[in-house]
């Protein structure tokens, strides 16, 4: 999932570090200024309650979640709720405006002829926006993502996932009994051939029901919802310009995460993991996976490819996937494209497609 | 040298007119700026009801509701003893449209958020301050600010400087002075009310366009005195233009005889005046600029004072204005050219060169002259008696002025007549006379000379009348010793209580504030505690009996003038007050004079304002003490109460601002004045240098008959300086009508005030010198030439004599 880090990572950096800077020189200043922030290192277990909350210390962080709806007529829906937390500089937490914590939200819903989308903007330190492990809640002025579990649980069993913006709403209940699956080397993973990496978790498994607006309609949804968890100091290698990341519900349970990053000169770094109904991740060796552009469209101005055909030889698995919309376009402060995805081929189902730098 | 008179009396008209005009659109520019600060001018803000602070809370609350607001801290912090107004604001949250959104997509967020952060400044301020960017200048209060950066966007005077920043240096950790709503967010107030009850409420955007509404008056009194000195310069410009045509009759009547078309001829002029008024236009438009740029720390001094308006202290030229400044030139020259014109056009193309023509035609014009001076003086008449508002003062003022000034020849004409009656000796006959007949050629620009001489005395008696009530009034209303606020209501209880243990404290009285709108119109609603205080010296303009009486017991208001005569209230009348929950009715007691605010003021019983507005601003109070105590109360009271207290200020010094505010204001004023004068000295310098080489001819008989070139001179300055002695004289009592106008129509409508009319004899000696001095000025340079003409010159008048 280290598409979701760098459209993260590149959308706060350029709003804190000035677009001249990250434009002139790529994404290395964020290679080599790590400097005072905490490293990710292998080897580490994670453990919760407390890794659901927000780790300071690290550069940036991301709790992200994508879900696939249906109405009771069968309709396709895509919700999207990201919150997005970015420390200015490094060093302990300072009180109020002085803290150096910057948080972003954002939020969509998408169905097959409309795509509606929000941002926001907090600064740390005042209660505007923050996340706590235990209970669980992340929030950002009146979006949040809280546990509604009994006050001793101490997971993501139950919560309730809300946001709002000018056109559109959602609330929607996600309830899982899974245990989150860690995702790389128990937690660890890497994201280029020199080492960058991150700490990275999924709860690919919430079924999800609820209620959207969209211009208007009060619509009553049911479906599944991924959640990914991300927090790095240093995630990015120097010449890698884009990504392009799919998360996927295949039929049977299974789930299948895969990311490809685009090197400047034309090579891939890519990876994905396999996660088995039962809970069990296998990663994805990356000569394993094939990603391939299929139709391209012009969206908001850009080429972007929006079919794509993806094989993963070991599993048996290829597939082509089709937007549901193929003008997701998220006009954020730093744009990119995300939408839900239906797929079929060798197995056929839903989930969602996420690319950028294009 | 007719060209000369022409093209320097175009300019000058232009000069003043466009200086003026660049003063006001700096000035507007100005306030645009500032407005825009937080968005689109109509942003929805969210303030303290009671118009103390917002907590940060409340915003975060109010965020976490989903109202899509940002904060805004507001202040005013002194450097180098200035004072610019601080503003803090959240780049993350702000709206959109507004000049500090940029940063949120710019490059320098980083560095605006985090230690040390960025002030950003216009280029104005800078200057200013005399820093480079970069620089951290130091506030009065010993904090530096964050390194200045430039941004143009930013309103002139404003130091913008991120919330956490603006919390700090101003001393206000946790709070917010309002919340700006993003132009998108559509929440009610009722909303408001179940998040922060009753504490907040939505100020709606008409309110922030009080400054420019406030200001107009201002700029309308600046337009009228740019128009004024734009006439006066016309009458130079009438002037040359009557005596281009009048010498060039002869050789356009040689060109239609000889068969040039009408058409051909009359194009010709046109173009010709065309051209001078563009080069003209284009000089003054310079000099326009140089007087803006002279005036304008007055005129700022003025605005920030009064209005507490910040306006750039460098002067940003736009196009428009070039075009109006020009085009008032071009229309100007054209309009002062049509009679010479008309002239031309109905010229009879077989007359002959008439001598003593002079004498008829200035019969006929005096003529003429009087029936237009009379329809000014009717249409004056007409606006005074029907007109209504400050447009109708203008005409009221402008109809007499020029009536004045147009019958001023008929004047002088009947004044010289006597002289001319009472002189014995033929030299003496000759002087008058001869006075009488350089007259036609004087006349407009004595009429110039009338009109800003009356100007001079109008407004001097204006000024001086306003300085006289005004310095009265301050030693009325500021009777106590010392003022002052507190931090918080909490501090305000702490401090009162305080006091109570100071022995050379007599009386801690409460001036309690709301703020409220009546008919839209912004009114401050004060609370005070029956005192000696005020019943003896808090002087009212109108009362009923039992005022002090029913104003304590709560049964009635007292109210200033301007709120009075605004709302067209009475004694006796019932003035609704708006409050936050209701409408408070109570009937009005007396009127008090309240000069120089440009918002309304209710003054009420302090337990009834607190019962009707719970959320009154609590923290000013005024202090009576024990005589020559105040400055070691004040001393006492800064070492020991610290931040508790927020200001506090003794009665001198208090008196001694607004004494300065008041003269910066009337500065300006006196400065156009000036002006004025030494436009009309110009005219009455062209004149006579035009005159000078025609005057040869009349000179020459009397050199001839043996009086000395010497004694000629000194008769040449001699007659000047009686006729603009006469015009003196008759300026003074145009000038007292002028005064009445400006403080009985223009003043009560520019302001809701009226000022006792004072009348100051001095100034008048004043202004019979300054107008004989400019007389003597003017003349000085034709008259030497005139002795220093040769004999030979002198003889070659009988050789060349028609």
């Amino acid at each position: 999932m280290s598409v979701r880090a760098i459209v993260v990572l590149f959308a706060i950096t350029a709003l804190a570090w000035g677009v001249e800077r990250a434009g002139a020189g790529g994404f290395a200043g964020l290679g080599d200024s790590a400097s005072g922030f905490a490293d990710v290192v292998p080897g580490k277990s994670l453990s919760f309650p407390e890794d659901f909350g927000a780790h300071p210390d690290y550069r940036i962080e991301w709790w992200y979640v994508t879900a696939n709806l249906k109405d009771a007529d069968g309709n396709a829906y895509g919700v999207q709720w990201t919150l997005f937390r970015q420390a200015l500089s490094p060093g302990p937490e300072r009180e109020g405006w002085a803290s150096q914590q910057v948080w972003m939200g954002h939020a969509a819903v998408t169905s097959a002829k409309e795509h509606r989308f929000a941002e926001t903007l907090a600064r740390g330190g005042i209660g505007q926006a923050g996340a706590k492990a235990h209970p669980f809640h992340a929030w950002i002025d009146d979006w949040s993502f809280v546990s509604t579990e009994s006050a001793n649980a101490s997971g993501l069993g139950s919560t309730l996932l809300t946001a709002k913006g000018a056109d559109f709403s959602y609330s929607l209940a996600l309830k899982t009994g899974y245990a989150p699956a860690l995702q790389g080397d128990n937690g660890y993973s890497r994201k280029s051939e020199r080492g960058q990496a991150s700490y990275y978790y999924s709860q690919p498994f919430f079924e999800v029901s609820g209620t959207l607006t969209l211009s208007g309609r009060s619509i009553a949804v049911t479906g599944q919802a991924w959640m990914d968890r991300e927090w790095s100091s240093q995630p990015l290698a120097a010449d890698q310009k884009g990504w392009d990341w799919f998360s996927l519900h295949l039929p049977g349970g299974d789930k299948l995460m895969l990311f490809q990053l685009r090197g400047a000169d034309g090579d891939f770094y890519r990876a994905g993991s396999w996660i088995g109904a039962d809970g069990r991740t296998s990663v994805l060796d990356a000569a394993d996976i094939a990603l391939t552009p299929l139709a391209q469209k012009d969206v908001a101005g850009r080429r972007l490819p929006i079919s794509w055909k993806v094989v993963v030889k070991s599993r048996g698995l290829s597939i082509e996937t089709k937007p549901l919309n193929a003008e997701s376009w998220m006009a954020t402060i730093f744009p990119y494209w995300e939408g839900p995805v239906r797929f079929s081929g060798s197995h056929a189902g839903v989930g969602y497609l996420e690319m950028t730098g294009y | 040298m007719n060209l000369a008179t022409l093209v320097v009396g175009l300019a000058v008209a232009t000069a003043l007119w466009s200086g003026v005009q660049a003063l006001n659109q700096q000035a507007r520019t100005s306030y645009d700026r500032a407005a825009a600060v937080f968005g689109e001018a109509g942003a929805r803000s969210i303030v303290s009801a009671s118009g103390l602070f917002v907590p940060q809370e409340t915003y975060v609350a109010l965020r976490r509701a989903g109202w899509k607001v940002s904060p805004v801290l507001e202040g005013t912090v002194r450097i180098g003893g200035v004072s610019y107004r601080l503003i803090g604001v959240e780049p993350l949250t702000v709206s959109k449209g507004s000049p500090v959104a940029g940063l949120a997509t710019g490059a320098d967020l980083e560095g605006f958020l985090q230690a040390p952060g960025r002030t950003l400044v216009a280029s104005e301020t800078l200057a200013e301050l005399g820093a480079v960017e970069g620089a951290r200048p130091r506030t009065d209060g010993a904090h530096s600010l964050p390194p200045l950066v430039k941004a143009d966007a930013v309103a002139p005077g404003l130091l913008v400087v991120d919330i956490g920043a603006a919390q700090e240096i101003l001393g206000r950790p946790g709070q917010l002075t309002r919340l700006v709503a993003d132009a998108a967010d559509r929440h009610e107030e009722a909303h408001l009310v179940g998040i922060a009850g009753r504490t907040l409420r939505i100020e709606k955007a008409e309110e922030a366009g009080d400054l420019a509404r406030l200001t107009d008056s201002f700029h309308l009194n600046l337009t009228a005195f740019g128009l004024l000195a734009f006439i006066v310069g016309l009458f130079i410009v009438h002037a040359s233009i009557g005596l281009a045509f009048e010498q060039r009759l002869a050789t356009l009547r040689t060109l239609r005889a000889v068969g040039a078309p009408l058409w051909l001829l009359l194009a010709v002029l046109v173009g010709e005046v065309v051209l001078l008024a563009l080069v003209a236009g284009a000089l003054g438009m310079i000099a326009g600029y140089l007087i803006a740029a002279a005036l304008l720390p007055d005129v700022s001094a003025s605005l920030s004072g009064l209005y507490g308006a910040h306006v750039g202290g460098h002067l940003v030229i736009e196009a428009r204005w070039w075009l109006s400044g020009l085009g008032m030139a071009l229309a100007g020259a054209l309009l002062a050219s049509a009679m010479s014109l008309f002239k031309v056009y109905r010229l009879p193309l077989l007359a002959v060169a008439k001598p003593l023509a002079w004498r008829e035609a200035q019969h006929a014009q005096l003529l003429r002259q009087g029936v237009f001076a009379v329809l000014c003086l009717l249409i004056a008449l007409a606006a005074f008696l029907w007109g209504r508002g400050l447009v109708a003062g203008f005409a009221v003022i402008a109809g007499v002025l020029l009536g004045a000034a147009l019958l001023l020849p008929l004047g002088l004409v009947a004044v010289l007549r006597l002289g001319e009656r009472q002189a014995s000796g033929a030299l003496a006959q000759w002087f008058w006379a001869d006075t009488r007949q350089q007259l036609s050629g004087l006349s407009l620009a004595l009429m110039a000379l009338l009109l800003a001489l009356s100007a001079n005395v109008g407004v001097g008696t204006m000024v001086e009348g306003f300085r006289k009530t005004f310095t009265g009034w301050l030693d009325e209303r500021l009777n106590s010793e010392i003022y002052f606020d507190a931090s918080s209501i909490e501090d305000a209880r702490f401090i009162e209580s305080w006091l109570g243990g100071e022995p050379r404290v007599t009386a801690v009285l409460p001036v309690w504030k709301a703020e409220t709108r009546i008919k839209g119109w912004p009114v401050d609603v004060y609370g005070t505690r029956d005192h000696a205080t005020y019943r003896g010296h808090f002087s009212l303009l109108g009362h009923t009996d039992d005022a002090w009486d029913r104003v304590r017991d709560g049964g009635g208001a007292l109210i200033s003038e301007q709120l009075a005569r605004r709302m067209g209230l009475a004694l006796g009348s019932v003035i609704s007050i708006p409050t936050p929950d209701s409408v408070w009715d109570i009937p009005v007691v007396g009127f008090y004079p309240d000069y120089g605010n440009p918002k309304g003021q209710v003054r009420v019983n302090v337990d009834h304002l607190t019962r009707h507005f719970r959320d009154a601003r609590r923290t000013s109070y005024s202090l009576r003490v024990a005589p020559g105590a105040a400055p070691a109360v004040i001393q006492r009271m800064q070492a020991e109460l610290g931040a508790k207290l927020a200001r506090v200020v003794d009665q001198a010094s208090l008196k001694a601002m607004s004494t300065r505010i008041f003269e910066r204001t009337f500065a300006v004023t006196g400065a156009l004045n000036t002006l004025t004068l030494i436009v009309s000295g110009i005219a009455l310098f062209a004149s006579l240098l035009t005159l000078s080489d025609l005057r040869l001819t009349q000179l020459a008989p009397v050199w001839a008959l043996g009086v000395t070139r010497r004694r000629l001179a000194d008769l040449e300055i001699g007659k000047l300086l009686v006729l603009a002695a006469i015009t003196a004289v008759l300026a003074v009592p145009l000038g007292l009508v002028l005064a009445w106008c400006l403080v009985a129509i223009v003043n009560v409508q520019a302001f809701g005030w009226r000022l006792p009319f004072h009348v100051f004899p001095m100034q008048w000696v004043v202004i019979l010198i300054s107008a004989l001095a400019t007389a003597f000025l003017a003349a000085i340079i034709p008259v030497i030439r005139l002795q220093r003409t040769a004999p030979q010159d002198l003889m070659k008048v009988f050789a060349n004599e028609r």
